[in-house]
């Protein structure tokens, strides 16, 4: 009894030892699948925010030299078990949410973060969204609480069909997307903006195939040949994007992808030279742009940790919350909420800006092709490589952050 | 029209890679009762053992590799693990190779990391085997039907043409005689999981560079091999091959299938379900087939033994 009692005391003392230093820390929990199929994708998003925090601390941190912490949650991929780990977050005192792989956890979240911040005005939170880009998030069913900091699915797909607009031999276009809430997105808002910038355009095929049930994308690759489609458009992404890419090369498909997640995670691999010139991505970044603020942090990143930058939003993200809490002067939710929404901020690729009224981020878009790096013969712009996989990034289009705005439905309620 | 034939060799060769699958978990059961849950996980490692060997021999030394060492793991696995549960009857050995499942899994997680790797095709065996106008037909394909009979045929001789095919085929229906005329049952055992395991790691090993290998490949194809040994009937090995090929052929033929429910089963209407087209549904087809086969009849196409 006696010796267990001196070994409470002692990791009591311990733990007590511990906490002044990191009482300071102010801290951003990253719910994240870290485990499970995508785990590696959760890895390098917690990689790229941890090193955004590493370049605030460096720079003197906020708020007169406290430091910026991440809290990394795994939320296992499921909105059920984010619910638990923002449970667990605001317990730990937590006033930032950092999420974003699936839609579905971001809406889950917002109703979440409602109720928290109405029931416990003490402990607000606010919810940074990385990645989830379904269009409800900053329509109808926006909060004051959520900002977006990725281009939402309409302004993706109008950049891609304002890049194919530009071609007028195109004249037949299939779209393949996976079966759920994205996909369907994908699907209607790439058909609307057709029939808008090139009615003459025909969709000659739309199809839908179920999330990571699909082995075999011969059948569809075949389809797709039969229908004399020049151009697929497709938002699959993860193992369904490899599987049907490389269905494509051996059934030796000669046409364009436009896509959304064809530029990492082994798709540029997956690809190979048999794809280069031939697919384009839409993003907010990539590593070849000319004029370009962010290459010293990607050169920095990529000397560190070995690996590609890949997403401009998570420094954003990082960045401008710190700028907000220095603005605010605080670490308040509903301060710094305030302070972020409406802000403008030099992104390092040109201004970006907080749109107040529904919280989306406009900043500039650019639709990049696939091509050989120029080191194995491509366009000297394909200086750099990704992931090892012999191609590189070139820019076809470049939009500005006030031309990617679209209207929104936002009715956003704030707290006095 | 040109892509029909494309289309149905396609359906015969992703049909037969489920054969090669599914045959050594047919083989198992019928000899040893136990419905292996590790069987998928076989299949993962005879990829991933694959893509090692082509890194670091090449291709082919991988074809052979695999098939060896993950046989060889399977009879680890029996005379290590599986024998010992035996006595607790078949519940037992169930949960057993559930749990193993989850054991390479996690095994595979840690060795090989969580994203896909870059397992491919040789280039002897990429591109066109023939073109019928604007179809081509891979011949990485024509190289997976053609591995998959090579097999097929290898084991029909060795159960139907050797001594040791004749004691396995023994063993299969009168194991206590058998036992009874001096042959080791034990060692038979050992060897026919061995077998199960080596075939499960040869469709790795060709699978794997067709298909993406990552490490969550297990869980993606193990519920349809267990749907293609229910239709096919357990216990039956002529009905693994029909059921296989049956699976194959319904989910490449439908997705091309275009047409609504609502033109199939006119009297639906709710809440937009008729228009969902059949192509939509085509990857969980199997699925329903395999529903309505329990229901009507639960032995199976050409089954010989209950569940």
């Amino acid at each position: 009894m006696r010796s267990l009692l001196k070994l409470a005391f002692i990791v009591f003392a311990a733990f007590a030892a511990v906490l002044p230093a990191s009482a300071q820390n102010i801290r951003i929990a990253v719910l994240e699948g870290l485990s499970g199929p995508f785990a590696n994708v959760g890895e390098h998003w917690m990689s790229e925010f941890r090193f955004a925090v590493d370049q605030v601390n460096a720079n003197g941190g906020v708020l007169n030299g406290r430091k910026l912490e991440i809290v990394p949650l795994d939320n296992k991929g499921s909105a059920q078990e984010s619910l638990i780990q923002l449970r667990n977050a605001t317990n730990q005192g937590i006033q930032f949410i950092f999420q974003g792989t699936s839609s579905a956890i971001a809406a889950a979240l917002i109703d979440a973060v409602e109720k928290n911040n109405t029931r416990n005005p003490a402990a607000q939170v606010v919810f940074l969204n990385y990645s989830a880009i379904d269009m409800p998030l900053t329509n109808e069913g926006c909060s004051y609480w959520h900002f977006r900091f990725d281009a939402n699915i309409d302004m993706k797909v109008r950049a891609l069909i304002g890049e194919l607009a530009a071609d007028k031999s195109i004249k037949k276009v299939y779209l393949i997307n996976q079966d759920y809430s994205l996909g369907q997105t994908v699907s209607k808002s790439a058909a609307a903006f057709l029939k808008a910038e090139r009615p003459d355009i025909e969709i000659v095929g739309n199809d839908f195939h179920p999330i990571g049930q699909v082995k075999d994308f011969v059948p569809y690759i075949a389809k797709i040949q039969a229908s004399g489609a020049q151009v697929v458009i497709t938002s699959s992404w993860g193992n369904d994007m490899l599987n049907l890419i490389k269905a494509g090369n051996a059934l030796g498909l000669k046409l364009s992808w436009y896509t959304f997640y064809a530029g990492a995670f082994g798709a540029p691999t997956a690809l190979g030279d048999a794809s280069a010139g031939r697919v384009k991505v839409v993003s907010e970044y990539h590593n070849n742009i000319a004029s370009n603020g962010v290459a010293a942090w990607d050169a920095a990143y990529r000397a560190k940790t070995g690996s590609d930058f890949l997403f401009q939003r998570a420094r954003l993200s990082i960045l401008m919350l710190a700028s907000a809490i220095n603005k605010a002067k605080s670490t308040e939710a509903k301060e710094v909420a305030r302070a972020l929404e409406g802000m403008k901020f030099d992104g390092g690729l040109g201004m970006v800006e907080m749109r107040a009224g529904d919280h989306q981020l406009l900043q500039p878009l650019f639709v990049y092709t696939l091509e050989k790096t120029a080191a194995r013969g491509g366009p000297k712009e394909a200086a750099i490589e990704l992931e090892g996989s012999g191609l590189g990034s070139v820019t076809t289009k470049r939009f500005d952050a006030q031309q990617t705005a679209l209207p929104h439905s936002c009715v956003m309620k704030r707290p006095s | 029209m040109e892509y029909s034939l494309v289309l149905l060799l396609n359906g015969i060769s992703f049909g037969l890679l489920l054969f090669m699958l599914s045959s050594g978990l047919t083989l198992v059961f019928s000899l040893m009762g136990v419905l292996n849950f590790a069987h998928a996980g076989f299949y993962m490692l005879g990829a991933y053992i694959g893509y090692e060997a082509s890194l670091r021999i090449n291709f082919w030394a991988g074809l052979v590799l695999a098939p060896l060492t993950v046989g060889g793991i399977g009879m680890a696995v029996e005379y290590f693990g599986l024998r010992k549960v035996h006595r607790y009857g078949h519940a037992a050995e169930l949960l057993f190779t559930f749990g193993l499942a989850f054991l390479i899994d996690e095994a595979t997680h840690l060795i090989w990391g969580r994203s896909a790797v870059n397992y491919a095709i040789p280039a002897a065996l990429s591109g066109p085997l023939f073109s019928i106008g604007e179809a081509q037909f891979p011949i990485y394909r024509g190289f997976i039907i053609l591995i998959s009979v090579a097999m097929l045929v290898a084991i029909w001789m060795l159960l139907r043409m050797s001594r040791i095919g004749l004691i396995i085929r023994g063993a299969l229906t009168h194991p206590n005689t058998i036992s009874t005329l001096g042959h080791d049952l034990p060692w038979v055992h050992m060897l026919v999981f061995g077998i199960g395991a080596a075939l499960a790691g040869l469709a790795g090993a060709v699978g794997g560079a067709a298909f993406v290998t990552e490490p969550g490949m297990a869980h993606a194809l193990g519920p349809i091999v267990f749907v293609v040994v229910v239709i096919g009937g357990l216990g039956s090995l002529g009905g693994a091959f029909v059921a296989a090929l049956l699976i194959g052929c319904i989910q490449t033929f439908a997705v091309v299938a275009d047409f609504n429910l609502g033109g199939i089963l006119p009297f639906l209407h709710w809440n937009g379900i008729e228009s969902i087209t059949v192509s939509r549904l085509a990857p969980v087809l199997p699925y329903f087939l395999m529903i309505l086969l329990l229901v009507l009849r639960p032995q199976g196409l050409m089954g010989k033994r209950a569940l």
